[in-house]
């Protein structure tokens, strides 16, 4: 099973690069960006056919390691069935 | 004074603060391999600055689950005092000795230069040769040394006596100027609840050499080989 | 891949052969060759690899002196510095894939100069840089001034070498073709140097490091190519550095090398594992067999060819004494790096290269080296300019203005920006950080140390290869002597345009002349360098552009001079004669808006004889500060000193037999400037005079101001307000 998980910092945390290119897109001009946030994709490939224990075992996995959740917020997303 | 400096793959400052102990008659640094899992008797762990693992995920997370730092984590609830230095002090945030984290840097450059330091707490085994309020100059040299944690955090931090460094101009005053990576309050080095873990961005050991265009960085070494000696 | 269906005579014009060296290969291995052969061949042939069209020039330098370990022909150069220990250093480019992506292009620039130096042996301990950038204002310039930056912090400050100084340039003569020249300097034990020859028949070849992708695959023939407007879309020939591997592959080489268990080394850089085996075995006058399968790959399904050509980063070849294996294995695991024996030593002279079995290539080495092109091109020379006297020229401006404008304008503005973003401080050696004439860097745990710099001055190179040429040499060497060492030995790389036009070649040939008197004359050799040609888009040549990196070294830290005035009351001295030459003087060009004139004259006697008397001042503790004189002349010159040490200057007037833009901004070679006590100073310029060297008190320490020019006073805090605005402006950094 194919897992994706999309980090970001929290809201409320500064995102000095997503206000980065929050300006560049401004500045060669997408005046409507009114805020950006960027953050990290990471693909997990899990041998695990069941999807609750595969959603379980992804949440231990940020919980341990993939997110620090002194700032990050994590989502979590799951492909199809083996 | 004897002093072990934990070696991550990539440290790549564990040379020069072994260099700054020895010359602080701190004796002679045992190095602790990341891949051990049990650390011997000692008055002192240095977590060095550098890299850790390639800090691909963020500066520290890889680090702070080693062998090596289930064993540091245990000595320092234990008691033993831990200097967490640059890289050092993100693993320390990461595995939790610490409070808050560090991000990357607010102007997203590398900052490499002497910095000015106002010593906030010299009540400790880290900073018992400085005097209360002294501004220091020690150099920074980091990516990721935005220092952030939440209001109520840093209000407890302040309140309890635990920011041990904050970066300021020359004169002492604690200006958006003087920080140079956007931390918080212009934090530079925060302790633990009992004083014994000490974590900082800025480089002592840069800056305990005449040679090197200042000293100010050596009375951190020479107030640890004092107090534990 | 349309190429495999295409004649081969065909498929080696797209590698970059011509019709004639694609006859020659066919000769010398009797046959058509196959894909792979083919493939290895035009590598090796390429200008990046074989140096077809400087190798006749390239002979006049040179190469030897009692200090010199090692010369040109290793993977860097090596000189004696006593106690036993050894410097090992060069400097190489990285000029197109900077262009195409700044930030990797510049990062394995740094990787790979890393590299040749660990392999020698030595534990680099200290990087330095020549970037040459367009314009200020070309629309490309702030998006590759960011990303080269970026790209050479992110490797150096990961490996943990610090970035110790360098230059940074910027003309319009290089808009479309940036320079990114690396440089790394290393400390090894004088007796403990690894080369590359292999030897022992049957002995092992090991591969250790990262695993192979499709990396950057023929890197070396784009770098022997001038580009055009689609150069962007050759994006995926860059390849991708990974300094923390690198990091590792360092600690464990050097682990490894502390043994007995290498007998020859040759890290995989350009043209990859080709040129790494084709050397080794060709220095060691052997055969190498290889079985590309056990080559560790990062991708499923590549063939002989990419394996051959993959400029995978941080990799390493090696030949082990047999039965080693096992040691050299538990070191490499020890790091989590890859180790694997790929093939062996044989006694046949031929580079044969198998999969499952089966011979992909099997190449006679010796008549492939043999019959390898080597050209003299035709060039001519550059036709000579007429000399600027000051009085031909008109100052627009008055002195003051003009001196403000070049301290912050493009040329002269700080570094700053660049260098902070540098750590230049890890290794805790440093003992000259960037922005003096030399970084000095300690010899760890001693009280002695070495002096770098790199420097060139394209514009004189333009206006007379032959005196620019030299002059790089000496700036270097004059950089070296104004922190008080001795100069010992340089790397270079020479960037040049497309050599196939006779006016690039003639610049190329100028510049070597020059060089090489200017090395024999100083004693200077050059022990390591890289020749870059081809730097051209559209047709448009860069300036002729010799880097020199130097290196020297300073018996006692004690006796040490730095740029800062130190004290107000000392006078400050200048050494050398001041005839007023404007000519290609950045004055002329940033302040008249003129790039005529030849360039300033530069007598080698002269430049020895004051550089030597001022090294004397230095090493008998006599004077305050030290500063060379160079671009922007004697004003600048004070400026910068007044700056770094905080402290004004009341300036004597100018003489009267000159027109004062002539005294001040003047690049008339082989000057110095001392500060020392007024005792002492009195006493030098007594001395100097005595032995022919002109020297007078120029003006005296003092105040928070330049005073004694025409008009205000001009204050250091505005001074330094323009000085140190200027590159965050470019950036877009000031709020």
């Amino acid at each position: 099973m194919k897992a994706r998980v999309h980090i970001t910092l929290k809201d409320g945390v500064l995102d000095p690069q997503g206000k980065a290119i929050g300006d560049s897109l401004r500045r060669i001009g997408y005046t409507s960006v009114s805020g950006v946030r960027q953050g990290k994709l990471i693909e997990l490939d899990i041998d695990e056919k069941d999807r609750r224990r595969a959603a379980a075992e992804v949440e231990r996995m940020c919980k341990d390691l993939l997110a620090n959740p002194v700032i990050e917020s994590y989502a979590i997303e799951l492909d199809g069935v083996g | 004074m004897k002093a072990g400096v934990v070696v991550f793959p990539d440290s790549n400052c564990d040379r020069d603060v072994m260099v700054a102990l020895r010359a602080a008659s701190g004796g002679e640094p045992v190095v602790l391999w990341h891949k051990e899992s049990s650390v011997p008797p000692l008055d002192l762990i240095v977590l060095p600055g550098g890299f850790s693992y390639g800090d691909y995920l963020r500066p520290g997370a890889m680090a702070a689950h080693s062998p090596i730092m289930r064993a540091v984590k245990e000595r320092a609830t234990a008691g033993t005092p831990v200097l967490a230095i640059c890289n050092g002090f993100q693993v320390a945030c990461e595995a939790g000795l610490l409070p808050g984290a560090l991000l990357r840097n607010a102007s997203l450059k590398y900052v490499c230069r002497d910095v000015h330091l106002r010593v906030e707490q010299s009540q400790t085994v880290f900073t018992a040769r400085y005097a209360q309020g002294q501004v220091v100059r020690i150099p920074v040299g980091h990516h990721d040394g935005n220092y952030v944690a939440d209001a109520a955090t840093l209000d407890r931090l302040e309140g309890e006596g635990r920011v041990a460094f904050r970066y300021v101009t020359p004169e002492g005053e604690p200006t958006a100027g003087a920080n140079p990576n956007g931390s918080a309050r212009n934090i530079a080095g925060v302790f633990n609840e009992t004083r014994t873990v000490l974590g900082l961005m800025p480089h002592p050991e840069r800056l305990a050499d005449i040679r090197l265009g200042g000293t100010d960085g050596r009375a951190m070494f020479e107030s640890l080989v004092e107090a534990l000696a | 891949m349309t190429r495999f269906n295409m004649p081969m005579a065909q498929v080696a014009r797209e590698l970059g052969l011509s019709a004639d060296e694609y006859r020659v290969l066919v000769d010398a291995i009797g046959r058509e060759p196959t894909m792979t052969e083919l493939g290895v061949a035009s590598a090796m042939w390429s200008e990046h690899c074989s140096y077809k069209s400087s190798r006749v020039w390239l002979r006049q330098f040179p190469t030897q002196a009692p200090w010199v370990i090692q010369g040109p022909g290793e993977n860097a150069g090596v000189i004696a510095i006593g106690d036993g220990l050894a410097a090992v250093f060069k400097m190489e480019s990285h000029n197109h894939p900077s262009y195409i992506e700044p930030y990797q292009g510049a990062a394995t620039g740094v990787g790979g100069i890393l590299r040749d130096v660990f392999t020698m042996g030595a534990r680099p301990i200290a990087n330095l840089n020549a970037l040459h950038f367009g314009a200020p204002d070309h629309p490309k310039s702030r998006h590759l001034v960011a990303g080269v930056v970026a790209g050479i912090g992110g490797y150096g400050n990961c490996i943990g070498v610090p970035t110790v100084g360098g230059l940074t340039v910027f003309d319009g003569g290089y808009d479309d073709n940036i320079l990114v020249n690396a440089m790394t300097v290393g400390l090894a034990r004088a007796d403990r140097i690894f080369t590359s020859a292999a030897a022992g028949i049957g002995n092992p070849v090991v591969y250790v490091g990262a695993k192979t992708g499709r990396d950057g695959i023929h890197g070396a023939t784009m770098a022997s190519a001038a580009f055009d407007d689609q150069a962007a879309a050759k994006r995926p020939t860059v390849q991708v550095g990974d300094p923390f591997t690198e990091k590792l592959l360092l600690e464990a080489c050097l682990e490894l090398m502390a043994t007995d268990a290498i007998i020859s080394i040759q890290d995989m850089g350009a043209a990859g594992l080709t040129s790494s085996s084709v050397e080794m075995a060709s220095k060691g006058n052997v055969g190498i067999e290889l079985e590309l399968d056990r080559v560790p790959m990062r991708e499923t399904g590549m063939n002989a060819y990419e394996i051959m050509l993959s400029e995978s980063q941080e990799r390493m070849l090696m030949v082990l004494r047999p039965g080693a294996e096992d040691r050299a294995r538990a070191i490499f695991d020890k790091w989590d790096l890859d180790f694997a024996v790929i093939g062996r030593i044989t006694g046949t002279g031929r580079l044969v290269l198998r999969v499952a079995g089966e011979t992909v290539a099997d190449l006679p080495l010796a008549p492939l080296a043999d019959a390898a092109p080597v050209y003299r091109r035709p060039w001519v020379a550059t036709p000579p300019r007429a000399i600027l006297a000051a009085e031909d020229v008109v100052a627009p401006v008055g002195d003051g203005e003009a001196l403000v404008r070049l301290m912050g304008g493009a040329h002269l503005a700080s570094r700053r920006w660049v260098w902070e973003q540098y750590d230049h401080m890890v290794m805790a050696d440093t003992v000259q950080r960037p922005g003096g004439d030399a970084a000095v860097v300690r010899i760890h745990g001693t009280g002695r140390a070495l002096a770098l710099t790199a420097d060139v001055t394209p514009r004189y190179c333009l206006a007379d290869p032959y005196v620019g040429g030299a002059q790089a040499v000496a700036e270097a060497w004059r950089n070296l002597t104004a922190v008080g060492a001795q100069p010992l030995a340089i790397t270079d790389c020479m960037n040049f345009g497309n050599p196939e036009r006779p006016e690039v070649m003639g610049q190329f040939a100028g510049c070597v002349e020059g060089m090489a008197a200017a090395c024999e004359a100083l004693r200077f050799p050059v022990v390591s360098g890289n020749v870059s040609l081809y730097n051209e888009t559209n047709g448009v040549s860069i300036p002729p552009t010799p880097t020199v990196g130097g290196v020297g070294l300073i018996d006692d830290l004690d006796a040490m001079a730095i740029i800062a005035f130190k004290r107000a009351g000392e006078p400050v001295v200048l050494i050398g004669a001041t005839r007023g030459h404007v000519g290609a003087t950045l004055w002329l060009g940033a302040i008249c808006a003129r790039d005529d004139g030849a360039p300033p004259a530069l007598d080698l006697a002269v430049e020895l004889r004051h550089g030597d008397f001022v090294r004397g001042l230095i090493r008998g503790r006599r004077v305050s500060a030290c500063h060379d004189l160079s671009d922007g002349g004697l004003l600048v010159g004070i400026a910068e000193m007044a700056l770094a040490g905080d402290l004004g200057v009341a300036l004597a007037p100018a003489p009267e037999d000159l027109p004062s833009h002539g005294w001040w901004f003047a690049e008339d070679q082989s000057r110095y400037l001392v500060t020392a006590t007024p005792g002492e100073a009195k006493a030098i310029v007594a001395e100097a005079e005595n032995q022919g060297i002109p020297a007078c008190v120029v003006g005296t320490v003092g105040g928070d101001a330049l005073t004694g020019l025409d008009g205000e006073p001009i204050s250091l805090k505005s001074l330094r307000n323009a000085h140190e605005g200027w590159f965050p402006a470019l950036m877009g950094e000031n709020d």
